[in-house]
């Protein structure tokens, strides 16, 4: 190994400290918090809140598809709303807050040995803004005429116009609530961005990150970028619905008559809300990505194959994302050549992903895997992702996707590939860090019912659609009529899905329930139990108190994944571990 | 979309020049001990800001793109701009000078001149508020309302949101303002004046692109982008 010189700074470990707001009572030290720790499992409870009605929503929706007619009170309206509210509550309100707002809040200043977040206040505001965010959201469930039920893409013009559910209030509300939401992100994301470039520990340098905080840190700047496209479209609907203007109405005759409504084009609201629909799709994967990898490398004791190329990637990722989003819209009759262009582009962004999932599986080769319940999760993404990604392949090609498009195969390749997958890895990520969160670690025999339910469950749901999709059984319809052309075999496919969603969901429950439990009643856990090199399992106490890291933040002497080094009296070499050289130094020093 | 990817492409630029510096083809397997970066000098608030821009930047690129591609229809009729915006244009302008000098003046330890540029800064943008209010009445008693025509509706709200963004900044200034007042003392607010200094920069030099836009002298710059991308 190349020994680096020691630095003019010497070996002191006190690098210049942050000035920390002290909470005087219950309320700010638990509600108004400014500590990122509390603030992110503000962040997590509420997104898992938001994510087990978003989880009934869709119980609903499989019990209508599975067993037609037979639940009378989901009709079809009330079905467009179920579909619309647990789309964007995953993709918006679950999966963005709890990988940026609830692992990047708990992991960035742990990981990269700060203190807390550098904009504590504004961190405060971002969860409180989030929060309003949802209960506006929330609150169109009780409005006049129910939730929006236009899609979660919320296409105009149908998402305004009378026919479509909840267009008078659900579809403000649901807009309303998409502007707070993005105002919130931008306060969470400046912190999450300026922290990494600023808030490192002495020693911390990009290049030695953990690939957890490279995906946050990485995502965080895209949803920067890209939420302000639905920020706008989302002012820009919101005056159409309210004002009367027409920025993406064209002319409409309704009962004969001409509406208000004239020369809008809803063309421009697609290009808008899939610039940012797209990078949102690596917004969710990023994090999770770097997730996994840190999981595979601690439960292989193995270092992580190709880091620099991991790295690499993740910001080729994130660059590529931005100039993919007329994928979306092959259907809509764009220029053959642009379908080309947008085609090439989608298709490249495989060449990095493909690096990731190589890198991923030669880390495993030879590693000392532990099949705990964290490491089945992360294994379980790959598989899971890599499915998901090869139907991207089918879809990311004009001539395969304009027949498939709007059927149940896209349905089957998007919840694979940005639904289950990066849910996979926040499971294994909330099994891995929940011993440090609160000191005891999640039962391992209900975690490991809990996977196999899912994991297999998950593609007994997922895996059938596409088969139902290729068939051309067509999404957002809330039934097949029995005068359509399917088969029997696809109505059995239905019940057959719908019975597992119930079981699948039913087992969330449960790991719901060992949340609890564990908190309690779990096996007690040290400030390392897994033996894992990064910086956020040396704190000196755990749960690690508000400051992290006692009197001295630490020094940070080597990367994130010095597993199994020869010679080393351990398996793992923590991150601030001086090497001899440092310690023999030290032992001289007055 | 062109105008939006111009931006991001401008951002990449940056983003590149930075990380090329990071070190990102060091082995980070075969290094031991302490790297020390280069030490951290510019404030917290202002890389914060920063980030906030180009946040904000993006906000403005995209609607300016989606101004871009609905001019092209048929339908698209220009209103005639307000002659008022050229005087808030100066105002505006002299808010964003004005707070350069005030930034100088705190570089001076001059606290009678960082209040009087202050007060100037806030009047002036004050009246560039007021001034746009009164553009906008101005049109919509010359019949030209928010929803005649998309160029109208356009004007509106691209207008509509770079004001919001100039009271955010008001709000801003009020508490550097007060803060000034109640301390009297230039280390207190230093940096607060340059961070209202720059946002300030950054409010005018997008008025300055949207003003030509909207004015239409922008539109061949604007056809040369549109032709870039077909």
């Amino acid at each position: 190994m190349t020994e680096i010189p020691l630095g003019p700074g010497g070996m002191s470990a006190d690098v210049e400290d942050v000035e920390l707001y002290h909470p005087h009572s219950w309320i700010t030290k638990y509600v108004f918090a400014q500590d990122a720790k509390v603030i992110a499992i503000q962040y997590s409870l509420v997104a898992l809140g938001v994510g087990l009605i978003a989880l009934v929503l869709s119980w609903l929706m499989r019990l209508q598809l599975g067993f037609p007619g037979v639940f009378e009170f989901i009709d079809a309206d009330r079905y467009y709303q179920l579909i619309t509210m647990h789309g964007m509550m995953m993709v918006v309100y679950v999966l963005t807050a709890l990988f940026l707002g609830g692992f990047g809040n708990y992991l960035i200043p742990l990981m990269v040995g700060a203190r807390d977040m550098v904009f504590p206040y504004v961190n405060m505001l971002s969860f409180w803004v989030y929060f309003l965010a949802v209960l506006i959201l929330v609150a169109s469930f009780f409005a006049p005429g129910g939730p929006t039920g236009a899609g979660w893409t919320l296409y105009p013009p149908q998402a305004i116009l009378a026919g479509t559910p909840g267009q008078e209030w659900g579809i403000v509300l649901m807009l309303v609530s998409l502007i707070v939401f993005i105002i919130g992100f931008t306060m969470g994301g400046l912190n999450y961005v300026v922290t990494v470039l600023q808030g490192r520990a002495r020693g911390m340098t990009l290049m030695r990150m953990p690939l957890t905080v490279w995906g946050i840190f990485t995502a965080s700047v895209m949803a920067l970028l890209a939420f302000p496209a639905l920020f706008v479209g989302a002012v820009m609907m919101l005056f159409d619905k309210l004002l009367g203007t027409s920025f993406f109405m064209p002319t409409l005759y309704s009962m004969g008559e001409q509406l208000k409504y004239g020369g809008g084009s809803p063309l421009l609201f697609q290009h808008l809300f899939w610039f940012f629909g797209h990078p949102e799709v690596y917004i969710v994967a990023l994090p999770a990505f770097g997730i996994v990898s840190d999981l595979i490398s601690v439960h292989a004791r193995r270092n992580i194959f190709g880091y620099r190329m991991m790295v690499w990637a993740i910001i080729a990722i994130g660059a590529l994302s931005f100039v993919v989003w007329a994928h979306h819209m092959y259907v809509s009759g764009m220029n053959p050549y642009f379908g080309f262009f947008f085609a090439t582009t989608t298709l490249i962004i495989a060449i990095p992903t493909a690096i990731k999932v190589y890198n991923w599986v030669l880390t495993l080769w030879r590693g000392d895997i532990h099949l705990r319940t964290p490491m089945l999760f992360a294994l379980a993404f790959i598989v899971t992702f890599v499915n998901g990604g090869l139907t991207g392949l089918f879809l990311g090609n004009v001539v395969v996707d304009v027949p498939l498009s709007d059927t149940m195969f896209v349905v089957a390749h998007f919840h694979m590939v940005m639904g289950v997958a990066p849910i996979l890895v926040i499971f294994g990520a909330i099994y891995h860090w929940y011993p440090k969160v609160t000191g005891r670690l999640l039962d391992e025999t209900l975690g490991k019912i809990h996977f196999w339910i899912t994991f297999l469950g998950a593609y007994a749901i997922f895996f059938p659609m596409h088969y139902l999709g290729l068939m051309g059984v067509p999404r957002r319809y809330h039934e097949m009529l029995e005068s359509t052309t399917y088969p029997a075999s696809a109505h059995q496919l239905n019940i057959f899905i719908t019975i597992a969603a119930l079981i699948v969901g039913a087992a969330q429950f449960m790991f719901v329930f060992n949340l609890a439990w564990s908190l309690f009643r779990g096996r007690e856990a040290d400030g390392n139990p897994w033996g894992a090199a990064s910086l956020e399992w040396q704190t000196p106490e755990t749960p690690p108190p508000h400051g992290n890291w006692g009197p001295h933040v630490p020094v940070v002497y080597r990367w994130a994944y010095d597993y199994n080094v020869p010679g080393a009296a351990r398996d793992f070499i923590p991150q601030n571990e001086p090497p001899p050289a440092v310690v023999a130094m030290q032992g001289h020093s007055p | 979309m062109t105008g939006a990817l111009l931006f991001f492409a401008a951002v990449g630029v940056v983003a590149g020049w930075w990380m090329s510096r990071q070190r990102l083809m060091a082995k980070p397997w075969l290094e031991q001990g302490v790297i020390d970066e280069a030490p951290r000098t510019v404030p917290l608030a202002k890389i914060g800001l920063g980030v906030l821009l180009v946040g904000l930047g993006s906000l403005f690129a995209l609607s300016i793109s989606a101004y871009s591609m609905r001019m092209q229809f048929s339908d698209w009729s220009s209103l005639p701009m307000p002659a008022l915006l050229w005087p808030n244009t100066a105002l505006l302008l002299l808010s964003s000078v004005v707070l350069q000098g005030a930034k100088r003046a705190a570089d001076r330890w001059d606290i009678q001149s960082v209040k009087i540029g202050l007060l100037t800064a806030g009047g002036s943008t004050l009246a560039f508020v007021v001034g746009q209010f009164l553009a906008w009445w101005q049109l919509d008693e010359a019949g030209y309302v928010l929803a005649g025509n998309p160029a109208n509706s356009f004007f509106y709200l691209i207008t509509g949101l770079h004001g919001l963004h100039v009271l955010g900044g008001l709000v801003a200034l009020a508490r550097t303002m007060y803060r000034t007042w109640l301390s009297d003392d230039v280390r207190a607010v230093r940096l607060s004046v340059e961070l209202c200094a720059i946002y300030w920069h950054f409010l005018l030099a997008v008025w300055l692109i949207l003003f030509a836009l909207l004015t239409g002298w922008a539109a061949d710059a604007l056809e040369l982008c549109r032709q870039l991308l077909s």
